[in-house]
């Protein structure tokens, strides 16, 4: 059980959250340009790194805020959180 | 007659308080203080189960939560029974009734027993290799190896007892309070740090309490006094909080840690009622000090497993603290000093020590000599090479061990005794360490894994942490205290420790016998009866990982998870591998450490509270009237309402019938509903919905349907414009907060430009939906001036209201193809609207219809439902729905994906109508499609989604997807069912009122 430090209420339970997969996919803005492999890369396609992940999580269970999380997928430790449309952090 | 082996009087044993509780049917007095264990010992009783594969009689072995083999029943035969519960962890008190498991007809005469004698047919993997074949008896097999299975027997009846949950945060958590937890709370609760310190047991001091070694002192007293004035002192300590008989079960990362805390288990019957019986803890802790312990070894040799058998260290335990001998002729076989202070334990109260077997070859110790000083016998350099006494230990046979300890030379030397107390090393207590995530390292010279690479705030202390002599324990503990809360001074600065030198072990994984291997019985897994044998037959069968051998010989398995002999398996498999234990690692240590009740984890949350549930605000007037209910969600919704013993059927016949004919009505509250506001609203909806909705006037409805990024149909419902930048959403009952979520997403992560505010009112509405030819008459009557009329109130569109002085929204909307209104209310009026509308509409006889009746009205006129119809791979061409999905505009969500390949193949399953060739047959929802009978196997075209009897139209009706379905109007299929092959028609899926003149009648 994590415990996540949202950057709007501060430090909860990781059972108040809920995790959005992998972080900095960005909706295509013109999607109907996009060949079918173009398009498939955005739907399907996601990383699953053993090791450093930038991921995204909600709060569902309380403020409702979404916000982007950097996590060693390894032993779990959460590296960095930090809000939607900030810059992710320099390794 | 029974023999009292009480020796003494001790300090923990209140003998004032004289208890009897019943053993197997017989009665036995033990006195508070004891655990069952140590009462049984002290009758003498030591016979108390049998093992799950051979049924050989099986002794106490431990005084504590890592006994293997005296796992009985509690309360057998009462709504309180627990299975596989270790004596030597139950307090024993007055009406106690415990008994034996895996043992018929008595654990005396035991009839399983005959499989001791057929072991040579039950290798390691008997099982996987005795029923393989042939493969269609598995089923029979199945059934006799269950009837074999299993240790002892749940409870029948519910669970008289109150459970609870507790969430716990400290700075400091403590998990053991020996010497080394009881110091570490101490000073971190000195140091102001909140601390919480938790003991699986009721007493605190762990086994130093008892520690009687004449040469160890600290301050010049004994370990054991100089401990007793350290616990005296923890009474005026603050920020501290002490949880006894409160065993830690799991240990998470991030410092989450679960404990099970024992209330009532110790109680008589009279005094558990109406109390809660056990707690889980959920404990948050900043920093985690584990302190505990280490768990003493056996040593593994032929017929190491008989009832008399125990560690040297329980021996000890029952002697000190409980005052009960284990044996009056007892020996020792150990390879360390530690049995040596067992053996004068019980030689200092005058009973007799036969020998001590001692597979070094000396030790100087000052211990030692004492016990050469009191006469007793010492073998050194010896093995036990088999031992007998089928129901308890009466003799043992050794014989000299060679120098490199792999056998056996000279004569055999027999030794009578009823106790052999063994003493094999110490294994730290790593098991929560692991769990957290934290890695160990195997240290060659001490052949223990300790613990190396910290993943959380946390430190191990003590004998957990590898110091097992007091000075290193209290040297070691000091400095790792003073860096892990840095702190400069603590109590344990200046105390003076004098030890006894400890000669080094000698450790043997696998004992040698006069006999060959295979003719021994050397058990590491005392409890599901694993062999050396077993290990060295895996290994020679081709296994090669810890986790694959512990897999197929079920060492380790049982419940208690091989805490006593998991050590030796890797070390015999090592030593027969030729590889070094370091190099093996260790099995994965699973939580929970001791077993969890299923009332400690689920708590409160049973009957009522197993689930949310939602309710209406009309559903008193449901519940009044008879209704039957469904779940939906979380929601109760009316299903249908009997009148006068009616069967479903009939009652959804008869509100069907009559929703068309005159009136109905719904509770249709349960809805999702969202309130969206702001500039953006209408852009928003355009992103959202497959339709556009830039030129919905204001007042008007309109139907949508909301696709997954990959084209497929994820919601739909109505929504309607209140004002200028004000819309009212409303979602499937199920799909409200996962809408909403969805929603919420897409305007943080995507389009936070967008200026668009959302807010759930789901719970803010009640919803009436008035239905049928005479709904408008009725809701005339309820709210005489508002201009009904189809030019002032048309179909998809909406007026604000007021009934009395109530503020009402009415949607001019319908999911039955009838005219109808949907009237919202303040949720608090909801059952208010709901009654006067009964009233207002009796003289047209209004009818209130469920849910069923709900789905069979709209499946008349085609409407689907998410969910049932659509299934997650459905798109809204698939559905015949390509008139919602809008070609203008530039793009919605899941657009894109609709022009993928794979989305517009032809040969899709895609919504149809189906009819049964006899219009008497009800296709049965699921139900497969073929177009031929004659094919093996035959190709599944689609299946039937929804399938009703329509008393409107006289027959049966259902929705199907099939495969390429759209151009196969007309086509004649067939639905196998299990007796008969049902002949069906595709037609179209709207049934009734095809052209929609019904919404204006």
């Amino acid at each position: 059980m994590f415990l996540i430090n949202c950057p709007y209420c501060g430090e909860r339970d990781q059972q108040e959250f809920k995790a959005g997969g992998e972080a900095h996919i960005e909706r295509p803005k013109q999607p109907t340009e996009l060949s079918d492999d173009e398009w498939a890369e955005y739907l399907f396609m996601r990383k699953n790194i053993k090791g450093i992940q930038f991921e995204r999580w909600n709060h569902a269970h309380g403020c409702r805020k979404w916000f982007n999380m950097v996590r060693d997928t390894s032993n779990d430790e959460i590296k960095a959180i930090y809000k939607m449309g900030e810059k992710p952090p320099t390794q | 007659m029974t023999k009292n082996l009480r020796v003494k009087s001790s300090e923990y044993i209140d003998e004032t308080n004289r208890i009897s509780f019943k053993f197997n049917g017989k009665t036995y007095h033990g006195f508070k203080g004891d655990t069952l264990a140590s009462a049984l010992l002290a009758n003498d009783v030591h016979l108390v189960g049998r093992s799950f594969k051979y049924h050989r009689p099986r002794g106490i072995m431990t005084s504590g939560s890592e006994e293997p083999n005296a796992i009985v029943q509690v309360n057998p035969g009462t709504n309180r029974t627990e299975p596989n519960v270790r004596a030597t962890e139950v307090e024993i008190y007055e009406g106690l009734e415990a008994s034996s498991q895996n043992c018929w007809p008595s654990v005396e005469f035991d009839i399983g027993g005959i499989n001791n004698f057929l072991s040579p047919f039950f290798p390691a993997g008997f099982y996987y290799k005795t029923f393989m074949w042939p493969a269609s008896f598995w089923e029979k097999y199945e059934f006799f190896i269950r009837h074999s299975a299993g240790l002892g027997k749940s409870p029948t009846t519910s669970d008289p007892d109150i459970y609870d949950h507790r969430n716990v945060h400290c700075d400091v958590l403590v998990v053991g309070a020996g010497i080394s937890g009881i110091m570490a709370a101490k000073n971190a609760a000195k140091n102001n740090f909140k601390t919480l310190l938790i003991e699986e047991k009721n007493e605190l001091g762990g086994s130093t309490i008892y520690e009687n070694n004449q040469f160890n002192k600290i301050d010049n007293k004994t370990p054991s006094e100089w401990l007793k004035k350290e616990i005296e002192e923890l009474k005026n300590i603050q920020n501290l909080e002490i949880k006894t008989r409160t065993s830690v079960a799991a240990y998470h990362q991030y410092n989450y840690l679960l404990a099970r805390e024992n209330l009532t288990d110790h109680l008589e019957a009279k005094n558990k009622t109406n109390k809660i019986r056990q707690r889980l803890l959920k404990i948050r802790a900043k920093k985690v000090i584990l302190a505990t312990g280490a768990l003493e070894r056996p040593l593994i040799f032929n017929n190491n497993d008989r009832p008399g058998i125990m560690l040297s260290s329980a021996v000890k335990k029952y002697s000190e603290f409980y005052g009960v001998a284990c044996g009056s002729k007892n020996v020792f076989f150990t390879n360390n000093d530690s049995a040596y202070e067992s053996a004068l334990s019980l030689y200092n109260k005058g009973i007799n020590v036969q020998a001590i077997i001692d597979i070094r070859e000396q030790s100087e110790s000052k211990i030692v000599k004492k016990v050469k000083e009191a006469g007793i016998k010492i073998y050194w350099s010896h093995t036990i090479v088999d031992t007998s006494g089928y129901k308890r230990l009466n003799s043992l046979s050794i014989m000299k061990l060679s120098n490199d300890g792999t056998s056996v030379t000279g004569s055999k030397i027999s030794i009578s005794c009823d106790c052999l107390g063994v003493a094999g090393g110490w294994t730290p207590a790593v098991h929560l360490y692991t769990q957290s995530g934290s890695k160990l390292k195997f240290d060659e010279e001490k052949q223990i894994f300790l613990p190396n690479q910290n993943t959380s705030e946390q430190i191990s202390v003590g004998s957990c942490g590898g110091d097992f002599k007091i000075d290193e324990i209290i040297k070691n503990l000091n400095h790792k205290l003073k860096d892990n809360l840095n702190i400069k001074e603590t109590d344990l600065d200046n105390i003076k420790v004098e030890i006894d030198q400890e000669n080094s072990k000698r450790n043997i994984w696998l004992l040698p016998s006069d006999k060959p291997l295979g003719k021994t019985k050397p058990f590491v897994d005392y409890q599901n009866d694993a062999t050396a044998k077993d290990i060295k037959l895996a290994l020679r069968e081709g296994f090669r990982s810890i986790e694959h051998v512990k897999r197929y010989t079920t060492t380790g398995m049982g419940t208690d998870q091989g805490k006593l002999g998991n050590m030796h398996a890797l070390g015999i498999i090592a030593d027969t591998a030729g590889v070094k234990m370091g190099e093996l690692g260790t099995t994965t240590f699973r939580p929970p450490y001791t077993p969890l009740t299923f009332g400690a984890i689920v708590g409160r949350n049973v009957g009522k509270f197993f689930d949310i549930f939602r309710r209406t605000p009309m559903n008193n007037w449901h519940v009044e009237n008879k209704a039957e209910f469904e779940n939906v969600g979380q929601w109760k919704r009316a299903w249908y309402y009997p009148i006068n013993g009616e069967t479903m059927h009939q009652a959804v016949q008869r509100e069907s019938k009559a929703a068309r004919e005159s009136a109905g009505i719904l509770d249709a509250s349960t809805l999702g509903k969202i309130d969206i506001q702001g500039s953006d609203a209408s852009e928003f909806l355009n992103r959202v919905y497959t339709n556009a909705w830039s030129k919905l006037a204001i007042g008007k409805c309109r139907y949508g349907l909301m696709l997954n990024e990959d084209g497929m149909v994820y919601d739909d419902g109505v929504t309607t414009r209140l004002g200028e930048n004000h819309y009212i959403m409303t979602t499937t009952t199920g799909g409200a907060a996962n809408v909403l979520g969805k929603l919420e997403d897409y305007l943080q992560t995507e389009w936070p430009e967008l200026d668009v505010y959302l807010t759930s009112v789901t719970d803010h509405y009640a919803t009436a939906s008035l239905c049928g030819p005479n709904s408008k008459k009725i809701l005339k009557k309820i709210i005489p001036d508002l201009d009904l009329s189809d030019e002032s109130f048309p179909h998809m569109s909406f007026k604000e209201a007021k009934i009395g002085n109530v503020q009402c929204r009415i949607m001019r909307i319908s999911f039955t193809g009838e005219h109808s209104y949907e009237i919202n209310v303040q949720a608090s009026y909801g059952k208010d609207l709901w009654e006067k509308c009964i009233e207002a509409g009796q003289e047209f006889k209004i009818t209130p219809y469920g849910t069923e009746t709900m789905h069979l009205l709209r499946a008349e006129k085609g409407f689907i439902i998410v969910g049932q119809d659509t299934d997650g791979t459905m798109t809204p061409i698939d559905l015949q729905m390509d008139w919602i999905v809008s070609k203008k505009k530039y793009d919605f969500i899941g657009k894109r994906s609709l022009y993928r390949s794979d989305t517009m193949r032809e040969d899709r399953k895609q919504l149809v109508g189906l009819l049964t060739d006899d219009p008497n047959i009800v296709l049965e929802e699921g139900a497969q499609i073929v177009s031929e009978l004659n094919q093996n196997p035959v190709e599944m075209l689609g299946h039937v989604t929804s399938s009703y009897f329509s008393p409107n139209l006289n027959k049966s009706i259902a929705l199907a997807v099939v495969r390429g379905g759209k151009d196969m109007m007309g086509k004649k299929l067939f639905v196998p069912m299990e007796n008969k092959n049902i002949n069906v028609t595709i037609a179209s899926p709207v049934f009734y009122d095809e052209k929609n003149e019904r919404l204006n009648a």
